[in-house]
């Protein structure tokens, strides 16, 4: 910034110079994200050719369908991963809000009612992480790890073993499968509330980080939350609705998982932290704060997705095995990170 | 920690200070509150035929000694101001080594010897790990542990085939169920562990140089301390005590748990370690604290039991602890305090502010 200010004549050959290395800076930057859109396509083209059946409209949705909850979150954790954050409760909270909603959905409140409840469920467990992180310096992830702990430890004192939704619960309406295109035998395009739910959330997502002043603020909180907070930005109140939109997307995707499933568990979402967090770093998300893209978080969640389908294919691959690959692949991602980010410093 | 708090007349608000000294009042409520409801409840009898001390105490000791354990290498990692989450996965993955080396292996004391061994030789190999991305890489620790945490439950499973493995050897049974003068063997051994590691570190400089990194790195390097050395020593004790516990909450049973042996118990230690008066920020730490903390969560667990409430609540419970710690410690609450210790006095605030900003 100094250097802007006292030398503003700057020759215009040096401008342009620095705005093509910022061009190149930028491309260095999204090169994670291209990165993982040509994963994305390369495991597409190799299930194909070693399993058959990925390019079909019925696999397809299936991948959407089965994965319009992680798509959410991933959505939430964009927002606090840029912001220099985390989130670990997301997982706990999709326990407590859907064994909460499915317990109160059979204890007959209305479906809408029941919805709300979960949704706010996770906006209050949200709101209750930012304001310890926000004032009163406690370390987010130390926060939401006791948040985690905190839904988890509800959710199993309200039940220990599955919870199953009545057939005739209004909830189950958001699972239906609506057919699109109808294919050939069952090779249909077939998509649900769910994924309508999730594809809404992106597109305002993506609009409030990429468009609004409040988006801004995130990235520069990521950036520097002192400098944020010397420039005039709002940081206590753009603090605050990242955790709140992260618990309440967690909440909102609670609510599209019951409705998929039909069912709720204290276990639940073990482990979805992980992989919320790998798919926003393997679409580009830098862990340490000040960069990344909703639609690529988007990616990397499809790209976890498909590896779970490919591993299913496979069949030699033991399902347990799964966590551990999907951490491979997130620190890969960071390394990734690290090297292109090292390079750009020289 | 200052050894001339008895020269002063204030000698009982030198141990107010004291960080711990707030378990050690809820330890003894908890069970003040246990003895209420059954005035035997601290009775400790001697069992003739076996020579051994029962009662709820000895009890309580037990569960206390993987936690103390854990929380020993916790309060070490934390004091770098960094995090160990995965603690738990690697009890899991040790005690499914172990019981995996024993079922094949046989019931001799040997093969229990082996089996030891190789569950602290992964356990310090997945803290090596732990401390390669945390000195080498780079990485945040809570990332670098949170993947093996995650991860580490599924290597657990992938080691046992997914099953819950039982095997039989007296000498591991031994180590996790005997006495000796009647106590538990393994109270004993974690006695001797936050005795070993608290001398280690705090008879040498090593302890000063692991908060040194923990409050400013850059000045640590300045100062010629290796950083990355002393991350991996953390790290890896930190590991190889998870690897103990592990071993001996699998030992106890005979058959590990992949799913449950260990599950959450890097809360526990991140709860004792707090309630031992360690920062969470890094740069200080009190083993002893630690341990003292160790102790109050296992008389919590028991007296939750005890009490009849359904043991899926704890977590909740430790959650709101850790919670209330937390804001305890907050820059914004002990601001609140100052102001009104000092305003009917009306001393000058502006030591304490300093002592703050120091």
């Amino acid at each position: 910034m100094n250097t802007a200010i006292t030398t503003p004549p700057a020759a215009p050959t040096a401008s342009r110079v620095t705005r093509l290395r910022e061009q190149l800076a930028l491309r260095a930057d999204s090169l994670p994200t291209l990165a993982a859109l040509l994963i994305f396509a390369l495991m597409l083209l190799y299930g194909e050719f070693s399993y058959g059946r990925i390019f079909q409209l019925s696999t397809l949705s299936n991948l959407l369908i089965n994965n319009a909850h992680l798509v959410i979150i991933a959505v939430g954790l964009t927002f606090v991963i840029i912001s220099g954050g985390i989130d670990l409760s997301v997982g706990a909270i999709i326990a407590l809000s859907s064994v909460s909603g499915v317990m109160l959905a059979n204890a007959g409140w209305n479906a809408g009612l029941v919805m709300l409840v979960m949704v706010l469920i996770g906006s209050g467990i949200g709101l209750a992480s930012g304001i310890l992180v926000q004032y009163f310096d406690v370390q987010p992830f130390i926060a939401t790890l006791a948040m985690m702990f905190l839904g988890r430890g509800l959710a199993s004192m309200l039940s220990t073993v599955p919870v199953r939704l009545d057939e005739s619960s209004g909830i189950l309406a958001l699972g239906t499968k609506i057919k699109i295109i109808d294919g050939p035998k069952v090779n249909d395009l077939v998509i649900t509330p769910g994924v309508l739910i999730a594809v809404a959330v992106v597109i305002i997502a993506f609009v409030i980080l990429h468009r609004t002043r409040t988006g801004r603020t995130v990235y520069a909180i990521g950036g520097s939350e002192q400098s944020a907070a010397l420039m005039g930005l709002s940081v206590a109140r753009t603090k605050l609705f990242i955790y709140l939109a992260s618990g309440t997307l967690a909440g909102i995707a609670a609510v599209v998982y019951t409705a998929r499933l039909g069912s709720a568990q204290n276990i639940t979402g073990i482990g979805w932290e992980l992989d919320a967090i790998a798919a926003a770093v393997i679409g580009g998300t830098l862990l340490t704060g000040g960069f990344g893209y909703v639609l690529g978080s988007v990616v990397g969640a499809l790209v976890l997705g498909l590896m779970n389908v490919l591993i299913t294919r496979d069949g030699g691959i033991p399902p347990e095995a799964t966590t551990i690959i999907t951490g491979a692949i997130l620190l890969v991602f960071v390394l990734l990170q690290r090297a292109v980010i090292s390079r750009q410093r020289e | 920690m200052s050894t001339h708090s008895t020269h002063r007349p204030s000698a009982l608000r030198e141990l107010i200070r004291r960080p711990y000294f707030w378990g050690v009042i809820a330890i003894a409520l908890l069970l003040l509150i246990n003895s209420i409801k059954d005035p035997g409840y601290l009775a400790v009898s001697y069992n003739s035929a076996s020579g051994n001390l029962v009662g709820n105490l000895i009890d309580i000791l037990r569960a206390a000694a993987p936690i103390a354990m854990i929380s020993v290498g916790m309060c070490l990692v934390i004091a770098t101001a960094g995090i160990d989450l995965s603690v738990g996965s690697v009890m899991a993955v040790a005690g499914a080594v172990a019981m995996e080396f024993l079922a094949s292996a046989g019931g001799s004391p040997t093969a229990a010897l082996g089996a030891l061994g190789l569950a602290l030789l992964l356990g310090a190999a997945l803290g090596a790990v732990n401390a390669v991305l945390v000195s080498v890489v780079g990485l945040q620790p809570f990332i670098s542990t949170l993947v093996l945490m995650l991860a580490g439950r599924g290597l657990a499973k992938v080691i046992t085939g997914g099953q819950n493995t039982a095997a039989s050897n007296d000498t591991f049974r031994w180590l996790a169920n005997g006495y000796v003068f009647g106590i538990p063997v393994v109270f004993l051994l974690a006695v001797a562990i936050v005795i070993l590691v608290g001398l280690l570190v705090r008879r040498s400089a090593l302890g000063l140089m692991i908060e040194a990194i923990g409050m400013d790195p850059r000045a640590a390097r300045l100062a010629g301390v290796n950083r990355r050395g002393l991350l991996f020593a953390v790290y890896i004790a930190s590991g190889t005590l998870a690897a103990v516990a592990g071993v001996f909450a699998s030992a106890s049973v005979m058959t590990v748990d992949v799913s449950n042996t260990g599950y959450q118990l890097e809360m526990d230690a991140i709860l004792a370690v707090v309630i031992g008066g360690t920062s969470l920020a890094g740069g200080k730490f009190n083993i002893t604290g630690a341990a003292i903390g160790a102790l109050l969560i296992a008389t919590l667990d028991k007296t939750v039991v005890f009490l009849g409430i359904s043991s899926s609540a704890t977590p909740a419970f430790k959650a709101i602890v850790i919670i209330a710690l937390c804001l305890l410690q907050s820059e914004r609450i002990r601001a609140m305090f100052r102001a009104r210790r000092s305003r009917p006095s009306d001393i000058s605030s502006d030591t304490p502010k300093e002592a703050v900003a120091a």
